[in-house]
């Protein structure tokens, strides 16, 4: 039996090495040539919504280059500025564009490679479908405090909003709250996913989160009339957006360009499509 | 006889050579001590130079307005510390009771299981099971919040000190009933009022201990308040409001543009929990003293 399993094992992997040989031949592999002839490593960081498209592009190019190490960390766009500035990392990641002050303290060179939303969203439950965003600027600023104001049940709102450094609160603040107030209050949540479990679990929630992480346990609300669709972000339509970039200080070292040129090439706009983000290709 | 004096001669030797390395590292840890809070006040001074401390000092924590007032976070810090040692302080106590002479051997010894077990449990597995069962449950009883509050907070953090306290008194309680306990029998007292006139007196040392100790780790936890305290900004008027700890404050805003005020916020803030515990610790210590016992 054993030695059964052991040939299984074996055909699966020819089987891999074969399907991988067909992938190269179809045009898949040439994206991640550029890699050949390089090695070390690759520390990157910074924003959180950048996460999960560097893990799956580090993914693929790890598994063909064993000799090409990525390491990749969040902390916010604010650490993403600091630690490549500080030549802590080679990519530090941002979910907005620099500052003058940041790029000449640093020297730094900005790639944009995705476009990400921001959506409002509540529980799955709730009857509310649409708001505008004056309605959604008086419920952040503790104006309307029940949800009968807006069109749904007679029932306390329960707010949620993100923390300091998050780039997904920068954008909410700036594009839809126009830099109104959020009253002390709410509730603070200190990230995307933490975010859609407050919202998953509480009836009477409200909160913001990165388009790409809306799916059935939350309810995406339609803004102004617009969908917070990733192809209403891309047209323009749907106004709460952003750009995803990666900083590198100065010129990019050799690996550093392989990686960005890999991400703004075909095989990664891909994986950013992937994960619910608009390419910025 | 000779070989007798070079033993004894390299025992002395390397008797010095152990009290040296003791030394060493009690000066190490106090020096570590120090380098902290010298460090916080040297990053501190420009706040105050500057005359941002007014700022910082206020009730209002508004970055976007430019007001960066952290005292709601110092006594959301405070107030918790303080509702979950005062909580599980008499329920440690307790259990430290059961197990030392009121209780079943074989009960108190599976408590006593329990307890070590909890020390080990991950600070984070608390605040995980809280918000997915404790805090719905609140929202649903109460007609007020949404579950993420200060009571929220308060409940999870005394299960986590709660074996702190117990195995502190745990530990002075056996030593001091392993000394008295043949004496008590002796004079026919029973074990509760062993425990109760003769033990407990003695024991203020580690009362006082498990006390200062609760509290420190309740004061200094992080992660169970920025799951389930709710982290908003603000001095509660009920139990049930939300709340921002200094702890979970410094986790939420250290990930900031590092010249902005609301980072340099974060020096103060470390300098204020650091000045708590400092000062309970002193305070404590210092009631303890002048109870005569200790």
């Amino acid at each position: 039996m054993k030695r059964n399993r052991g040939i299984c094992s074996i055909r699966v992997v020819l089987f891999v090495i074969l399907a991988g040989c067909f992938a190269c031949k179809t045009g898949w592999c040439d994206e991640l040539d550029r890699f050949s002839a390089l090695e070390g490593t690759l520390d990157i960081a910074g924003g959180t919504a950048h996460i999960p498209v560097m893990k799956d592009a580090a993914e693929k190019i790890m598994a063909k280059n064993p000799k090409i190490r990525i390491t990749i960390a969040g902390g916010g766009s604010g650490v993403g500025v600091q630690k490549v500035g500080e030549g802590l990392v080679h990519i530090g990641n941002t979910g907005r564009p620099l500052t003058a002050a940041e790029i000449e303290k640093y020297g730094l060179k900005s790639f944009a490679f995705a476009i990400d939303g921001v959506a409002v969203a509540v529980n799955p439950k709730n009857s509310v479908n649409a708001l505008t965003s004056d309605q959604v600027k008086d419920i952040f600023a503790g104006k309307i405090t029940n949800w009968k104001d807006v069109g749904g049940a007679d029932a306390p709102i329960h707010l949620f909003t993100r923390d300091e450094a998050s780039g997904t609160r920068e954008v909410f603040w700036e594009k839809l709250l126009k830099k109104g107030p959020i009253i002390s209050a709410a509730n603070v949540v200190p990230s995307n996913g933490a975010m859609k479990v407050a919202l998953s679990q509480d009836t009477l929630a409200i909160g913001y989160l990165g388009i790409g992480h809306v799916d059935s346990t939350v309810k995406a609300i339609k803004l102004d009339g617009a969908d917070p669709s990733q192809e209403n972000a891309s047209s323009g339509a749907y106004k709460v957006t952003r750009k995803l970039y990666m900083n590198t200080k100065g010129e990019p070292s050799p690996l550093s360009k392989a990686f960005i040129d890999y991400i703004l090439g075909s095989a990664g706009q891909e994986i950013v499509k992937k994960h619910g983000y608009i390419p910025s290709q | 006889m000779r070989n007798l004096t070079h033993n004894r001669e390299s025992r002395k030797w390397l008797e010095s050579l152990i009290e040296l390395m003791l030394l060493f590292s009690g000066l190490i840890s106090s020096l570590v001590m120090l380098a902290i809070f010298v460090f916080l006040v040297y990053f501190t001074m420009p706040i105050i130079a500057r005359g941002d401390l007014l700022n910082l000092m206020s009730w209002n924590w508004r970055p976007l307005a430019g007001q960066y007032g952290i005292l709601p976070m110092a006594i959301g810090s405070l107030f918790l510390a303080v509702s979950a040692t005062l909580a599980a302080y008499p329920l440690g106590l307790g259990i430290c009771c059961f197990i030392h002479s009121l209780g079943l051997r074989s009960v108190a010894r599976f408590v006593l299981v329990i307890i070590d077990f909890m020390t080990s449990v991950p600070t984070v597995v608390y605040g995980f099971v809280s918000a997915f069962l404790l805090v719905p449950t609140l929202r649903q009883c109460f007609e007020h919040g949404t579950g993420f509050s200060w009571f929220a907070a308060s409940v999870t953090l005394t299960v986590l000190v709660l074996p702190t306290i117990v195995l502190v008194i745990h530990t002075q309680l056996r030593q001091l009933g392993s000394e008295s306990r043949l004496t008590a029998i002796a004079l026919g007292i029973s074990p509760a009022q062993t425990l109760l006139w003769v033990i407990l007196p003695q024991a203020s040392r580690g009362l006082v201990a498990a006390a200062l100790l609760g509290f420190g780790r309740a004061l200094g936890d992080t992660i169970v308040s920025l799951m389930v305290a709710g982290n908003a900004p603000q001095v509660p008027h009920s139990i049930l409001d939300s709340i921002r700890t200094l702890t979970a404050h410094i986790a939420l805003v250290v990930a900031t543009d590092v010249h902005s005020a609301t980072y340099h916020s974060l020096f103060l803030s470390g300098l204020i929990l650091v000045t708590i515990s400092a000062m309970v610790n002193a305070s404590i210590r210092w009631i303890a003293g002048k109870s005569g016992a200790g």
